[in-house]
């Protein structure tokens, strides 16, 4: 875990509203989890009652359920099939519109109205995940334009996991549980027999701003005690879980498996659906469809979020370059946990784990590794 | 879409082109689909001459057409000869809905013995001329865009249109219902409700309607591209705990004979028979 410089504060969980509050005051939307029909995602957030307080999720392999919890915690979960990406890189979006003209045709870019938003609850792995979309999008010489205001405009809100699904792994992509990257206000949430708070850090001035704002009185050591503990709950259910792996050196792993039989055998499972590259909160490959109306006079052309699952993904003259499941899986993983690094210099994948609870046949890219690592002659 | 559809797609445009909508062994709801785009209709009479379309008027002007609607499916001797003919006569030839894509919800005489059942319901079972299975338009002659659904969503059919119309290529994505949902924002109703669901293996293009009502997708669009039916079933049967009548149920429905959907209900019954 690293250094906590910054002072923290408590806040204590009844006064939670100040912050949604001074987020709006300040001009944020603010956008976190809600329940919607029997799942945690993200939504627009009024208030502190909006928040799952007292649920938890269940998840396993292409299973999810919400259980009541024995506490009212408001961050007792872990990640819903939503990602912060859909705020980021919308699912969908115009990219521009174009007229027929006496003497030819008038593109329109389409500039949609950003709203600013604030993120409340971000996970660790989710903030590793927005920074690789960051390398993806506003890095090397061409940026999204669109991702690129959208993303300025947040603020960050982020939790640090005090206990872990079944599904997550972040501790093999070295991503979490600990908030490890810059966020504006990084708080946890402690439950014990007789107090529930949130402890407080700020880490930019954006986010100290809001802090002055809050009812907070400064955190003690032992404070600080109990959130190390609380967190190392979450590492130490995760280390004698199921999903732990050596990830050092997935990279070899994978070139020198290319045409290893595995593949062959997940393809006999894998729906080319394309659910674990839409839930996934880094895969981020979009096509772009234009479109014309019936007079041909009005055009226009809509970006989409798009997936190498997928015939058309791969398609070019003469057909598609992957048609079957095998080479489509093999894509997917190969590039997320391998060219990756090349490509981004990173790893595509941060421990999440909604690609393995949302597979609608249970498919669990952690186990597929090691399967990979354990059939592996180097 | 493949290459050679494209090319055909691309022909030079002078004049109005002449449309004509096809009817074979079908509820009629896929042609409804033309009637119901009202907004739409009057620019696509500007754009279009409605040349043959039975439904919606009684003029009736002779071919060749540059353009052929085909509903239904091929449940007769004629209808196998009309089909030739509408094909010799058609430029492009366009398919709409489960019916002319496999055959439609009446395939389901495709797994039984139409004689045997036909004795049993028609006091004089001898005026039946039927033939022995429902088949696919594209099982008779070749057909250069299909568009799935039953019925089919007029949205999609404005976009073939507008396609054909404006020599591009139909933004009618093969993929699965799930990136539908998943676009829209629903929940896995699979994985979160543990309700057995088509949509991993159903073609695209409802716009995940049931799933977004929580029930599971029945299948109504038929299969998508490269779909993946054992898969999804053995997790029905083992996760799940589906029965045999709901696979049944949910594989043999209005795409029951669709290649994809019908090999895999044919292992169900086989699995039944050598359990007994």
């Amino acid at each position: 875990m690293k250094a906590r410089s910054a002072t923290s504060f408590i806040l204590p969980s009844d006064k939670l509203n100040s912050l949604i509050h001074s987020l709006q005051q300040a001009g944020y939307q603010v956008v976190g989890p809600v329940i919607v029909d029997q799942a945690i995602i993200y939504d627009q957030i009024k208030s502190a009652d909006d928040l799952p307080q007292g649920w938890t999720d269940e998840q396993e392999a292409g299973r999810y359920r919400l259980k009541r919890r024995q506490d009212a915690a408001y961050f007792g979960f872990n990640v819903g099939p939503n990602s912060w990406k859909k705020y980021l890189q919308l699912p969908r979006r115009q990219v521009w519109q174009a007229h027929k003209t006496a003497d030819g045709i008038e593109i329109e870019p389409v500039n949609a109205a950003i709203t600013p938003l604030a993120f409340l609850g971000v996970r660790s792995c989710e903030l590793h995940a927005i920074a690789i979309q960051d390398r993806v999008f506003l890095s090397g010489e061409y940026h999204n334009e669109d991702y690129k205001q959208r993303r300025q405009s947040i603020f960050t809100v982020a939790v640090n996991c005090t206990q872990a699904a079944a599904t997550c792994f972040c501790t093999s992509m070295n991503t979490g549980p600990a908030v490890s990257l810059p966020c504006d206000l990084e708080i946890t949430e402690i439950i014990n027999d007789n107090e529930h708070y949130f402890l407080l850090r700020s880490g930019s001035e954006k986010g100290q701003l809001i802090l002055q704002q809050l009812p907070v009185t400064p955190a003690t050591s032992a404070h600080q005690q109990q959130e190390k503990t609380a967190i190392n709950q979450a590492e130490k259910q995760m280390s004698v879980g199921p999903r732990v792996f050596d990830s050092s050196d997935l990279q070899a792993l994978l070139y020198r498996n290319y045409e290893n039989p595995l593949w062959s055998d997940i393809a006999q499972r894998c729906l080319s659906c394309a659910n674990c590259t839409m839930v996934c909160p880094t895969c981020f490959c979009s096509s772009v469809e234009d479109t014309t109306d019936l007079s041909g006079d009005h055009a226009e052309r809509w970006e989409q979020w798009d997936s190498c699952f997928t015939a058309d993904f791969s398609y070019i003259h003469g057909g598609s370059v992957r048609p079957d499941t095998r080479s489509r899986y093999r894509q997917w993983m190969t590039h997320k946990l391998a060219t990756w690094h090349e490509q981004f210099n990173t790893s595509g994948c941060v421990g999440c784990g909604r690609c393995i609870a949302w597979c609608p046949v249970g498919i669990d890219i952690t186990e597929e590794i090691v399967r990979f690592q354990e059939s592996d002659t180097p | 879409m493949t290459g050679s559809t494209e090319r055909r797609f691309n022909h030079p445009m002078k004049k109005m082109p002449k449309l004509a909508v096809w009817k074979f062994t079908s509820c009629d709801g896929c042609q409804l689909s033309l009637l119901d785009c009202e907004d739409e209709l009057l620019l696509l009479a500007e754009q279009i001459d409605i040349a043959y379309f039975m439904e919606a008027s009684s003029r009736q002007i002779d071919g060749p057409y540059d353009l052929s609607i085909v509903e239904g499916s091929i449940t007769t001797t004629d209808e196998a000869e009309r089909i030739q003919q509408i094909r010799q006569q058609s430029q492009i030839l366009i398919t709409i809905g489960a019916c002319a894509s496999s055959g439609g919800i009446q395939a389901l005489r495709n797994f039984a013995d139409v004689k045997e059942f036909t004795s049993l319901i028609y006091a004089k079972p001898e005026y039946i001329a039927t033939l022995k299975t429902s088949s696919a338009i594209s099982d008779h002659v070749q057909v250069d865009f299909v568009l799935q659904g039953c019925p089919i969503n007029k949205t999609q059919l404005l976009e073939v249109l507008s396609a054909y119309l404006n020599q591009r290529k139909p933004q009618i994505p093969a993929h699965s219902v799930c990136m539908e949902c998943k676009l829209r924002g629903n929940i896995c109703v699979m994985v979160a409700h543990g309700t057995p669901c088509m949509g991993p293996v159903t073609h695209a293009g409802c716009g995940a309607i049931c799933p977004a009502y929580n029930r599971g997708c029945y299948g109504c669009f038929g299969p998508k591209e490269n779909p993946n039916s054992a898969s999804l079933s053995h997790w029905w049967q083992t996760e799940l705990g589906s029965d045999k009548a709901t696979l049944l149920e949910n594989f043999r429905n209005m795409n029951a004979a669709a290649p994809a959907f019908a090999t895999q209900s044919l292992k169900f019954i086989e699995a039944d028979h050598e359990k007994k």
